[in-house]
């Protein structure tokens, strides 16, 4: 298992947002958290990568293991987590920058200064998030003037680029056209080979498309997890059966 | 009679229009009075020799060199103290502190009390703090302190206003990658909110230059026959000049006075230009 | 690396605290030394001469520290420069938020902003040599030094001020609450004197309140233009001074440290900072009492 969550509780103030949460997250493969909005499932994976800590009075409980180690001891290096642990947001978030600096922001950052590295970083991210072909004669153009699409595909550029081993999606084709969630959802299809893929949705149809393994959230508990094959045919719990077939959101 | 009421309203809804505009109206003929008689009085007198001379007892030898080096001086001095300052305080509120802790609801009561005290008191302030207590003397270092601690707050709050325009998810898309805050805050939220903080910058540093009450507090001299050469040496500055020149009964020396207004209101208006200028910029990215 | 990084992170960190740090300690300094000097002034003038004497005469002999005339010539200014800028400035904010199209607020705008940058010392001069020429002509018997004068400068000078905080207050008025009036057919004089003030009251309350707290620290225009004669008069166009005037005209010449004209000057500032501060206080208090929730 590449992430164990063992009795996991979260709490924003009073609210508790999460209870006692257990999950088996396996390596090369993609994950969807599913559950009517509210439910818990961004906030689950902004546990993931600690992103919780600049909200202010938060509290977490339990244990998360990443490749077998707790990744919420203070022990645990914030920032190697989330070299680590990868994160695509809701909506496409890139720098104010050229395409070319938004790549290379992260290693920079982290001390890479070599030219021709960074150089050979910006082609091999850009070619895995499929965005290569489309901006590699305009690399030094601002970020801004890509599409939508474009623009998630080069913040997941930009997070491949810090060499992860997890990717977290927070909902990452909800304010993206159908043609362009194709091709991000395509793009799901070849990260899987080689990084571990936690992709939140709000559609039952992208969880039951592209994920391998399914989680239902519903008031900050997860009601089942299974693969999607049995969660979406064969769920056994009434009320995991209500939600895939819509009979509340 | 229905009819007869709207138009009574319609009627009356004009005369209030009216009457706005010709407050606007009075607004706008105000400013140019006043720029017309600074220049009708003043424009006259400004020479290259004016702008290069030592102030004089004779009016036609005055020139406002001395008062022009002060005030570049004492700026510049008051930029290098005022501006780090502002924006550190400015990035310690919006992006350290916790803002619910009484801590930081003091600093920033605290701050925006400052910002309505009266420039002259900061001048008190500055006699007994920069020019007697640390004995810094009636020089262009006490004189550039006191006008960094006068615009200090104004620089914090416009700063504040330029961070929080920053949008929340570029900074959680820099944290997410493991870039530490400060990494985080020269790569992406510094570079976004720049512009912002220049503007606000900008406008109070040009209000510092306009300051005399201040200076006149801190003993800054009406009449300086030298130019300054270091930062403890003693000063005068353009509004300074004005004032010495505008408070003699001679009416040649209310002409030069007009002249140094002059030279004082180009300074200010080209520091205006570039932050009206900034701020388009800033504008438009944000649209 | 990674440790630097953090040393580093804890480094900044504090040295921001220690910046913030700076505006406490300036308050600090402030109080400390207006307090300081004020104690041993009240030490040689008894605290009621000053408060409630009639007469001004503190470099004369023999000597009076009645602090009133500088008191009431502070208080005309405040009062006459507010005739000017109160109403005014509502009548721009109205005119702006509630009248103008996006396009004349954008020629507007800056004009005010540019009449609110102008540096209180070219106010003066414009109230020395045009205004105090002007009042003159009409009033003969006005004095060359007079409140008029003064007073009309530093009411345009704070116009904008004015204008300006009212305008954010009253842009911040969801337009749903307009169109509600507009749909029963009102006018826009209807909707800004029935709606729009009334529920801004308070801001506008608050931006009265801080034009007259900056009207009575106001200092270079009433040096130049309302005179140097601590007179108790309450006529407008006779001269007098303010207490930011005396402070001026006492700093113009040399004043040595633990004089009593020292002590002086720092008497009446102590005052103005307390007036100042309360008004302010009071400004604010009534923007956080009132705040307007839509």
């Amino acid at each position: 298992m590449k992430i164990i969550y063992n009795n996991v509780d979260f709490y924003y103030g009073n609210n508790h947002a999460l209870k006692s949460v257990n999950l088996n997250i396996e390596e090369n493969k993609i994950t969807a958290l599913i559950g009517p909005s509210g439910c818990g499932k961004s906030t689950f994976i902004r546990t993931l990568n600690r992103m919780y800590e600049h909200i202010p009075k938060t509290k977490i409980t339990g244990e998360i293991l990443l490749d077998n180690e707790n990744i919420l001891t203070d022990a645990y290096d914030l920032a190697e987590l989330r070299k680590k642990v990868g994160m695509v947001f809701q909506k496409p978030n890139p720098f104010p920058k050229s395409i070319y600096d938004n790549v290379i922001y992260g290693p920079k950052k982290h001390g890479l200064k070599n030219k021709d590295a960074l150089d050979s970083l910006v082609e091999k991210s850009l070619r895995k998030s499929a965005l290569w072909n489309e901006v590699k004669d305009k690399l030094n153009k601002s970020a801004l003037e890509l599409s939508g699409g474009q623009q998630q595909r080069l913040c997941i550029a930009r997070c491949l680029a810090v060499e992860p081993e997890v990717l977290l999606m927070d909902e990452p084709t909800s304010a993206l056209d159908p043609q362009s969630t194709l091709k991000i959802e395509e793009l799901f299809q070849t990260l899987k080979e080689s990084y571990s893929l936690v992709i939140v949705t709000h559609s039952m149809q992208q969880a039951a498309r592209v994920s391998d393994q399914t989680a239902f959230f519903l008031n900050g508990e997860i009601i089942e997890t299974g693969t999607t094959d049995d969660i979406f045919t064969n769920p056994k719990d009434q009320r995991t059966n209500d939600y895939i077939t819509g009979r509340f959101s | 009679m229905n009819k007869k009421l709207i138009r009574r309203r319609r009627l009356k809804n004009a005369l209030f229009q009216g009457v706005l505009i010709s407050i606007i109206v009075f607004s706008i003929i105000m400013l140019l009075l006043l720029l017309y008689q600074v220049f009708k009085v003043g424009f006259s007198h400004l020479s290259l020799s004016f702008i290069t001379s030592m102030p004089s007892r004779f009016a036609d030898r005055a020139g406002i060199a001395s008062a022009l080096a002060g005030s570049i001086w004492t700026i510049s001095l008051t930029i290098l103290f005022a501006i780090p300052l502002g924006v550190g305080t400015a990035l310690y509120l919006e992006e350290y502190a916790n803002k619910q802790s009484w801590w930081t609801k003091i600093l920033e009561l605290n701050i925006s009390n400052l910002a309505g005290v009266p420039a002259i008191v900061y001048g008190m302030l500055g006699l007994a703090v920069f020019v007697r207590f640390l004995n810094f003397q009636r020089s262009i270092l006490s004189g550039a302190l006191t006008l960094a601690l006068l615009i200090l707050p104004v620089i914090i709050v416009s700063s504040q206003e330029a961070l929080k325009s920053v949008p929340s998810t570029l900074k959680e898309g820099s944290y997410a990658l493991g870039v530490s805050k400060w990494q985080t805050i020269t790569g992406v939220i510094l570079p976004f909110s720049i512009p912002g903080i220049l503007t606000g910058s900008i406008l109070a540093v040009s209000r510092a230059m306009g300051e005399a009450a201040p200076l006149i507090m801190i003993g800054a001299a009406g009449y300086i026959g030298f130019m300054p050469k270091s930062p403890l040496d003693s000063f005068t500055v353009l509004p300074i000049q004005i004032f010495n020149w505008t408070s003699r009964p001679q009416a040649e020396f209310q002409d030069i006075a007009a002249a140094g207004i002059i030279v004082l209101l180009v300074l200010l208006l080209s520091m205006n230009a570039i932050a009206i200028v900034l701020r388009n910029k800033y504008q438009n990215r944000m649209d | 690396m990674k440790k630097k990084i953090k040393k580093r992170e804890f480094i900044i960190e504090k040295s921001l605290i220690l910046f913030a740090g700076i505006s406490i300690i300036t308050t600090l300094a402030i109080i400390v030394t207006l307090f300081g000097e004020t104690f041993q002034f009240f030490k040689e003038i008894p605290i009621m001469d000053f408060l409630t004497g009639k007469t001004w005469a503190p470099t004369l002999v023999p000597k009076s520290f009645g602090v009133l005339p500088l008191l009431v010539g502070t208080l005309m200014i405040a009062l006459f420069s507010s005739i000017i800028s109160l109403p005014l400035g509502l009548g721009s904010a109205i005119y702006l938020s509630e009248y103008a199209k996006k396009r004349t607020r954008k020629i507007i705008k800056p004009i005010l902003e540019l009449l609110a940058g102008i540096p209180s010392i070219v106010y003066g001069f414009f109230a020395l040599t045009f205004i105090t020429p002007l009042i003159r002509q009409i009033l003969p018997q006005t004095q060359i030094f007079n409140v008029a004068s003064a007073s009309i400068a530093v009411g345009i000078m704070t116009l904008p001020m004015v204008a300006s905080l009212i305008e954010d207050a009253m842009m911040a008025v969801p337009n749903s609450v307009r169109n509600g009036a507009y749909a029963l057919g009102s006018t826009k004089m209807e909707v800004a004197l029935k709606i729009i003030i009334p529920s801004t009251s308070s801001s506008i309350a608050s931006a009265f309140v801080l034009a007259i707290s900056r009207a009575i620290g106001e200092t270079m225009i009433v040096a130049i233009a309302a005179g140097q004669s601590p007179v108790l008069t309450f006529n407008p166009l006779e001269s007098i001074q303010t207490m930011t005037g005396f402070m001026v005209n006492m700093s113009l010449g040399e004043i040595s440290q633990g004089t009593l004209e020292y002590k002086t000057v720092f008497a009446v500032g102590t005052m103005l900072f307390f007036m100042t501060l309360i008004m302010n206080l009071v400004a604010k208090g009534i923007l956080y009492r009132n705040r307007e929730r839509y």
